[in-house]
């Protein structure tokens, strides 16, 4: 990996020279593995669909990346972009030009190459509207995604095949987060021919250029995935086979694991039996822990008195105890001080955050005229653990003088009351938190955080808008520049300090990923809490039992 | 009869028509904005407006709800919104599973009910009835979902002669038949020991018991025939309580029916599944309590169909 890097910044150091920015791929795969064996995984839910387009469920998202690949992605275990369909990019000085060569000689499951046509179809798809893509907005930045989204074009005008192995990426601003929405799965490269074979059900039909090929999808029981034996990254996927087994609850999947039934319980270790697990040496060791790019947090209604006024949301960060909340969730979590999670990029590690402190927080009610407090709601969805840290957080507050009243209710309502303007003065996130779509620190503001997602039905539950931020934040974006990487955190880092002196949040925890395993599985730990394949990196595990 | 058959069937066609509009009235009225669960976190208000334009759920309830009946009066369901396939196909890769499940319910129930019922009816008075009657009532009330995980902790994780959940073999089908039959069981054994005990008080009886008869033989050739054919003809109308069932019993079974589909379904707000799985299960009631009323005349020609 270190090696890689190097390569990658004294390609970079070139091409600066040259005055655009240049990165060519250089894989690696583990040494150690073995070639062979299958894998049982199980979950709870239905897979809703594998088509990249639309997929975007727990289950289906770490599928889909193995059943299909983008022009970029992640160094397996990290959130490192690296080339991937393509061989090499560049970006043009303005940073609103990439241009990537693609691969020789990669072919999809039914044997055709992939070319650059296919980019731009698959590209032309996602934003088209009749696709009903839920990532669509994400192409945003690309010329001509306007006409395709209000249905005025079928083409994207930014998009142009120069060759079959080069594809030229326009866009209308300049766009630091440009690479990963290019690993992201709404991007992944689709065959035109199969896709207009199976139409609506090419979800359950999926034909890409992945490490795995759909074997058999039996509806509410099983999917099996098989070795695809023309997989262009040679040495790639270990695995021969992969039974995702569906409809078990996670406490059956925890027994199975126990008696050697399975390899990975997908839903995670259920909350009920975490200490017991934890308690055993035997099951501790084949736990793996690891961060998650999620924040729990508590939203205050900035537009509804009294938290229109900041003081009485400083009050709200500094009432409450976080470590008691994490003692609730057995230690599965470390407390945050901030919107952003400690492995994210731009995560500012020196600051302090609001101290928990019950004298300041009722002196500064006290200053915000509300010396006696005051009554409100707090919604919280009902599924376990969340009404519990909602009571802890209601405790915390009934401390300083705040009378929350507890609204526990379906996820889909929560969802409904937070982007209805007048519809909920505090939510606790638990259940719906965010947890971020790729590795950027951007990814945590504007739908969350700016203007944009302060819309009726929006996900900016705070209805926080500053605009000052809004454009410090278009300004971070527009520094494209890999090489400038830092500066653009040091950027982003300053956005959320600033955001956090108004408060719209109360930052709670940020959740850590435990994955359990059978003994039998192999791999680096980081394979295991991939930040971007959950829950582990179908592609670059093995079973060590083979041969 | 014909008559009869046709003005229940009218009947029928309009309760099911009934059951369509005030389920997609009650889905349309829901806080929960469907459009939201399909586009996600990250969709931008256009994406969201643009799908919500896509699903025609822009459009007012009357032109939504005469279109999915002009679709349904073709046999067309609709495609699920979250799992993009075809409802119908949806539910019919299910099916099999809940009426597997559905007989194994029926056959548990008869056999518990029957029996405790017999037993109860010839020991009438006894300890042993009062204990089986008691029973009967704490199967009758217990929640389905209680009785569903005891069920699970003693036989599957304790004693480990089940699995602990699936669908496959027989022995995956125990556990959750015996848990959707223990309810209906209560009820057939009170049913049974009264009809029983009717029974046995008749003349016939006393004629074969007179005639010295084998206490059995009585029992079993002439008072059981006449004493279950009642009994049996409430199976019908079982099917309504078992629909409502499997929604809690699949579920905690990890049994892949219908049930855990509309489970599933209600989570997201994925109204066509919801709408469809709604309508099979109205249907499957509907046709049950028709058989029910039909089979009656066969089996007590007493009743009369008018």
């Amino acid at each position: 990996m270190k090696k890689f890097l190097a390569s990658t910044v004294a390609a970079s150091a070139l091409a600066l020279m040259l005055g655009m920015t240049s990165v060519r791929a250089e894989d690696t795969v583990d040494p150690n593995a073995k070639q062979g064996g299958a894998i049982t995984i199980t979950y709870k839910d239905d897979v809703a669909t594998l088509d990249p387009a639309i997929g975007y469920d727990w289950q289906n998202w770490s599928m889909i990346k193995s059943l299909f690949d983008g022009l970029m992605d992640y160094e397996p275990g990290t959130t490192n972009l690296k080339p991937d369909l393509a061989e090499s990019y560049e970006i043009a000085p303005d940073g609103k030009t990439f241009t990537f060569k693609l691969r020789h000689g990669v072919k999809f499951h039914n044997g055709r190459e992939m070319t650059a046509d296919d980019v731009k179809y698959s590209l032309d798809r996602v934003t088209n509207p009749k696709t009903q893509s839920p990532g669509a907005g994400f192409f945003g930045s690309i010329k001509g995604y306007d006409d395709v989204a209000a249905g005025k074009a079928e083409s994207l005008s930014g998009v142009t095949v120069v060759d079959p192995y080069t594809v030229k990426l326009e866009l209308t601003r300049p766009d630091a987060t440009f690479l990963h929405v290019m690993a992201i799965n709404f991007s992944h490269i689709v065959p035109k021919e199969e896709v207009e074979k199976y139409g609506a059900d090419f979800g359950k039909h999926p034909v890409g250029t992945g490490a795995f090929k759909l074997a058999e999808w039996t509806l509410g029981q099983r999917i099996v995935f098989e070795r695809n034996a023309d997989y262009w990254h040679k040495g790639l996927p270990h695995l021969d086979k992969i039974t995702f087994e569906i409809g078990q609850e996670p406490i059956v999947a925890l027994l199975r694991l126990q008696k050697g039934e399975i390899d990975v319980p997908g839903d995670g270790i259920p909350p009920a039996k975490f200490q017991e697990v934890m308690a055993d040496p035997e099951q501790k060791a084949r736990v793996v822990e690891g961060g998650q790019l999620h924040t729990g947090y508590v939203t205050m209604n900035t537009t509804m008195a009294p938290f229109d006024n900041v003081k009485v949301r400083q009050a709200v960060n500094m009432a409450i105890n976080k470590a008691r909340i994490i003692q609730i969730i057995n230690g599965r979590a470390v407390p945050a001080n901030q919107p952003l999670p400690p492995s994210m990029p731009g995560y500012d590690k020196e600051y302090k955050g609001y101290p928990y402190d019950v004298a300041k927080a009722k002196a500064l009610l006290a200053e915000a005229g509300h010396p006696d407090g005051f009554d409100t709601q707090l919604f919280a969805m009902n599924t376990d653990p969340n009404p519990r840290i909602a009571q802890a957080i209601q405790q915390d507050l009934a401390a300083i003088g705040i009378k929350a009243s507890i609204q526990s209710l379906a996820q889909a309502n929560v969802i409904a009351a937070g982007g209805d303007k007048a519809g909920a003065p505090m939510i606790w996130s638990g259940g719906m938190a965010w947890i971020a779509d790729f590795p950027d620190p951007s990814n945590f503001y504007g739908p969350i955080l700016g203007c944009a997602g302060a819309v009726p039905g929006g996900w900016n539950w705070s209805w926080y808008c500053n605009k000052d931020l809004d454009a410090k934040a278009a300004e971070a974006d527009s520094v494209v520049d890999p090489a400038k990487a830092g500066e653009r955190d040091k950027m982003w880092s300053a956005i959320y300090d600033k955001v956090m002196e108004d408060a719209p949040w109360a930052p709670v925890f940020n959740e850590q990923r435990f994955t359990m395993k059978s003994a039998r599985m192999g791999g680096a730990d980081n394979l295991y809490v991939d930040p971007v394949h959950i829950p582990i990196n179908y592609d670059n595990v093995y079973v060590k039992d083979v041969q | 009869m014909i008559t009869y058959l046709g003005r229940r069937l009218i009947q029928s066609l309009l309760i099911l028509l009934g059951v369509s509009l005030i389920t997609f009235a009650l889905l349309y009225l829901l806080p929960a904005d469907p459009v939201r669960q399909i586009a996600g976190r990250s969709a931008t208000p256009q994406t969201v407006e643009n799908i919500r334009q896509q699903l025609g759920l822009d459009q007012p309830f009357i032109v939504q709800y005469w279109r999915y009946l002009t679709k349904l009066v073709s046999g067309d369901l609709g495609r699920s919104y979250i799992q993009r396939s075809e409802v119908t196909e949806l539910i019919v890769s299910r099916l099999p599973a809940s009426l597997l499940l559905m007989v194994g319910a029926i056959l548990c129930e008869l056999l518990l009910g029957l029996s405790m019922g017999l037993i109860a009816a010839v020991k009438r008075g006894t300890a042993t009835d009062q204990t089986l009657m008691v029973a009967s009532f704490v199967g009758v009330s217990a929640p389905q979902f209680v009785v569903g995980l005891l069920l699970l902790y003693v036989f599957a994780v304790r004693l480990s002669w089940f699995p602990i959940g699936g669908y496959g073999t027989w022995r995956h089908l125990v556990l959750p038949s015996l848990t959707m039959g223990i309810l209906g069981a209560g009820w057939y054994a009170r049913m049974m020991r009264s009809s029983m005990i009717d029974v046995l008080r008749q003349d016939y009886v006393r004629t074969a018991r007179a005639k010295g008869l084998a206490r059995r033989a009585i029992l079993f050739r002439h008072a059981l025939p006449n004493a279950i054919l009642p009994v049996i003809a409430m199976i019908g109308i079982d099917i309504g309580i078992f629909m409502g069932g499997i929604v809690v019993v699949e579920s905690v079974f990890g049994w892949p029916g219908i049930g855990q589909l509309a489970w599933q379904a209600i989570q997201r707000v994925d109204i066509p599944i919801i709408m469809g799985v709604t309508l099979v299960s109205a249907f499957a009631i509907v046709l049950g309590n028709l058989l029910a009323d039909v089979i009656a005349p066969f089996i007590d020609p007493r009743i009369k169909l008018r």
